[in-house]
């Protein structure tokens, strides 16, 4: 999607006026299309009220065709209530902020309890060069996919005895297979070049191993599409050095939040990069790379957290509920307020505030 | 934990009576390399033998770099040297031999190139021959901006500390059913603590101000948390050195946004693996970095890490900087640190003078031609 905007964002650089409209033409929604669909809303923790907050404003503002059904869920609660997980499965759509996850209080991550419950296998970062925005790499357009249910995030340990502990990675051939298909589906569909599977086989010869024969096979289908693999410590050396030639990546799931965080990191940071889980049935929409989703103490009471990321995610989102139109003009305002570079926030190395971030935001809607 | 970094610290501790001792070297452990050394060399008693795999490819070009340089730096040091052997020996189940293995184990300490483990059954690969014989518990490996040479980042000068004998890494595998798989990560108290109380050692020994433990416990609670519960039990020794913890994707987006953020981290074994490549991509790659490996016991075996690029092998055009850099962290090991800041600043001032430097950072010149070049700016 960062993709079909961008043709659009070069013709702004080289003629800034007159301003063309990012309205798409071609677009002939069904009757019926603009009835409000409900969308499940979680404010989350730290910044995540901040920036979900944003998102609400910018959607009234355009008249999205959308509305909110807001939960208070919080990093500390020992599991997902019912009813939230009832109203995802009922709206299919869900945008959520960060959940903070405790460390060592024996509290299970609620963000990982989502994914598992909800079987939303894939997660998807697209990390990409934003115009105007300078970074230390050029050229990067990345997208991570990476396996979201299994792997290193099995939840399956144990003391062995004494001094001794033991935790299970779980790669089965079925979850190896449909993020392998997810991956390649994806590329095909956005036209995509190549698809790189990142591993460590060479050490975790059948577990590693179980990932890249499944990979493989989902290649053989789609021979338009280049297949190559890289093991993971390489991967990240390269992703520092070179990381114009990863295209989009195919991961299990600790490696994948490794890669994706490095690669919104290369690409101008956590605060601006989208992405979401997916689903066979339902996808949950947040900032993309997970790296400090929650904020710290600092950001939130300065109310100055960039809503960058998760206003491009509801971009994704509005495209995920076939609103093109409504997402192309969300994405073209926050990059045009990008390229002008009046208002960033910290991060972007700007002073700007959440507030004043949405306003330009707000001031760029066509 | 108490028996480990008593271990520790007699082994770190007796290192100078080691050195002594080995000033006289009981003549059933000479072999005829050092016999030969020891016969061209008047001070012989006041000589450290530390063993040099030269390795294969390149290795032994770099090698013969790091011997120049070390001759002309007259640094104490007489070497010992190890081929890879030709067969397999049974004794370590592999190419290695055991004379190799005995010799790092008596001497204690070693500097090793590149090498290619033979494709083949029936034996292990060479590195894993060194790190299990040898019980290598920690790769350490120094990772600072070479100023002259302009990559992306240029305020990186950090230390990876990574553990290197469980975890991940563990070996065990196994399928379940049919298409399902378990690989077990193992992490101990033991050998946590013991990677733990090398770098606050390392940390407090070559002033360094803080110690970050990188992990993932707000996921893998048990293993990761009990790593981070070793790594606070040993930080509380160490009041002076500032310790904090990083889940590593944080670290990964961190290091990338701003280096300058860490001084030492200490990390389980494949998030050291992950994050000691990624700080080696941020500086230039793996024919930059040094890497050294500590043992049981206080054995030191500094490595190059890179590969034995066979396609240059022999042509003189061999950039043998990671192992000259890897054969300072070994001096510093042995606290000579006159003779290792000496040979660190002719390498630094040689790249950053740009005259000499090899095709791989963009010259021209040969590896004999950028070794003279570093001992000329001695």
């Amino acid at each position: 999607m960062a993709r079909r905007a961008l043709p659009i964002l070069r013709q702004l650089t080289a003629r800034p006026t007159p301003r063309p409209n990012a309205r798409s033409v071609t677009y002939m929604p069904r009757p019926g299309d603009g009835a409000p669909r409900p969308v499940t809303l979680i404010p989350g923790d730290g910044i995540g009220p901040l920036v979900t907050n944003a998102v609400e404003q910018v959607m009234e503002a355009m008249h999205a065709p959308v509305y909110f059904e807001r939960y208070e869920i919080h990093g500390d609660m020992k599991r997902v209530p019912e009813e939230v997980l009832e109203s995802i499965r009922k709206n299919k759509v869900c945008l959520k902020g960060g959940l903070k996850t405790p460390v060592g209080g024996g509290v299970n991550s609620l963000n990982v309890q989502l994914r598992k419950e909800l079987d939303l296998y894939a997660s998807l970062v697209n990390c990409f060069n934003l115009p105007g925005l300078p970074t230390r790499h050029e050229n990067v357009d990345i997208v991570v996919i990476r396996e979201n249910t299994e792997g290193e995030y099995s939840g399956l340990e144990h003391e062995v005895v004494p001094g001794v502990v033991e935790s299970l990675k779980v790669i089965t051939k079925f979850c190896s297979e449909r993020i392998a298909k997810y991956a390649f589906e994806y590329a095909y569909l956005n036209n995509r070049k190549k698809v790189t599977a990142v591993h460590k086989a060479n050490i975790m010869k059948l577990a590693d191993g179980l990932f890249l024969e499944s990979c493989r096979e989902v290649a053989t289908k789609y021979p338009s599409i280049k297949y190559n693999e890289i093991i993971v410590d390489n991967c990240c050396m390269q992703l520092v050095s070179k990381p114009e030639q990863f295209d989009v990546m195919v991961t299990p799931n600790l490696y994948g939040n490794l890669v994706a965080n490095t690669a919104a990191g290369i690409a101008g940071g956590t605060g601006v990069m989208p992405g979401g889980n997916v689903g066979a049935d339902h996808a949950v929409f947040e900032q993309g790379a997970s790296a400090g989703n929650v904020g710290n103490e600092k950001l939130t009471e300065q109310k100055k957290a960039n809503p960058v990321a998760l206003l491009l995610s509801s971009a994704m989102m509005l495209r995920h509920l076939q609103f093109p139109s409504f997402a192309d003009r969300l994405e073209t305002a926050v990059k045009r307020v990008i390229l002008e570079g009046k208002n960033r926030t910290k991060d972007l190395g700007g002073t700007s505030s959440t507030q004043e971030v949405v306003d330009a935001v707000l001031a760029n809607l066509d | 934990m108490g028996m480990a970094s008593q271990l520790l610290r007699r082994a770190l501790g007796s290192r100078s009576s080691q050195i002594i001792s080995s000033a006289n070297p009981s003549s059933s452990l000479s072999s005829p390399a050092t016999a030969t050394a020891r016969a061209f060399s008047s001070s012989a008693a006041d000589l450290i033998r530390a063993t040099l795999f030269p390795g294969d490819g390149i290795g032994p070009e770099i090698a013969e770099s790091v011997k120049q340089v070390f001759r002309e730096a007259e640094v104490p040091i007489e070497w010992e040297e190890h081929y890879v052997g030709d067969q397999i020996d049974p004794r370590t189940q592999s190419f290695l031999t055991w004379d190799s293995l005995e010799s790092v184990r008596v001497n204690k300490v070693g500097l090793k190139g590149p090498m290619a483990t033979p494709i083949g059954k029936g034996h292990r690969s060479l590195n894993l021959t060194l790190r299990k014989e040898l019980n290598l518990y920690a790769n350490v490996r120094p990772c600072y901006s070479l100023p002259g040479y302009k990559t992306r980042y240029d305020d990186v000068n950090l230390i990876t500390i990574r553990e290197n004998t469980e975890g991940e890494y563990s070996g065990l595998e196994h399928q379940v059913v049919r298409g399902v798989v378990e690989s077990l990560k193992i992490i101990t108290r033991q050998a946590s603590l013991r990677v733990a109380e090398y770098a606050f050692h390392y940390a407090k020994m070559h002033g360094r101000e803080r110690v970050s433990a990188i992990h993932k416990a707000n996921i893998m609670q048990k293993t990761d948390g009990l790593f981070l519960k070793c790594c606070r039990e040993v930080a509380e020794k160490y009041p002076e050195i500032k310790y904090e913890e990083v889940v590593i994707d944080n670290c990964c987006m961190m290091l990338v946004k701003n280096p300058a953020l860490f001084d030492v981290l200490v990390m389980p074994n494949l998030y050291g693996d992950i994050i000691s490549d990624l700080c080696a991509g941020l500086i230039g790659g793996l024919g930059l970095t040094p890497s050294c490996n500590i043992g049981e016991g206080g054995i030191a075996l500094a490595e190059a890490v890179h590969g034995s690029a066979p396609d240059i092998a022999g042509k003189n055009l061999a950039n043998p900087t990671a192992l000259l850099l890897s054969s300072v962290t070994m001096l510093r090991h042995l606290e000579l640190h006159d003779k290792a800041e000496r040979i660190q600043a002719a390498i630094l001032n040689t790249i950053a003078e740009g005259k000499y430097r090899t095709a791989d950072l963009g010259g021209k010149s040969s590896t004999t031609d950028f070794t003279k070049a570093i001992c000329d700016h001695l």
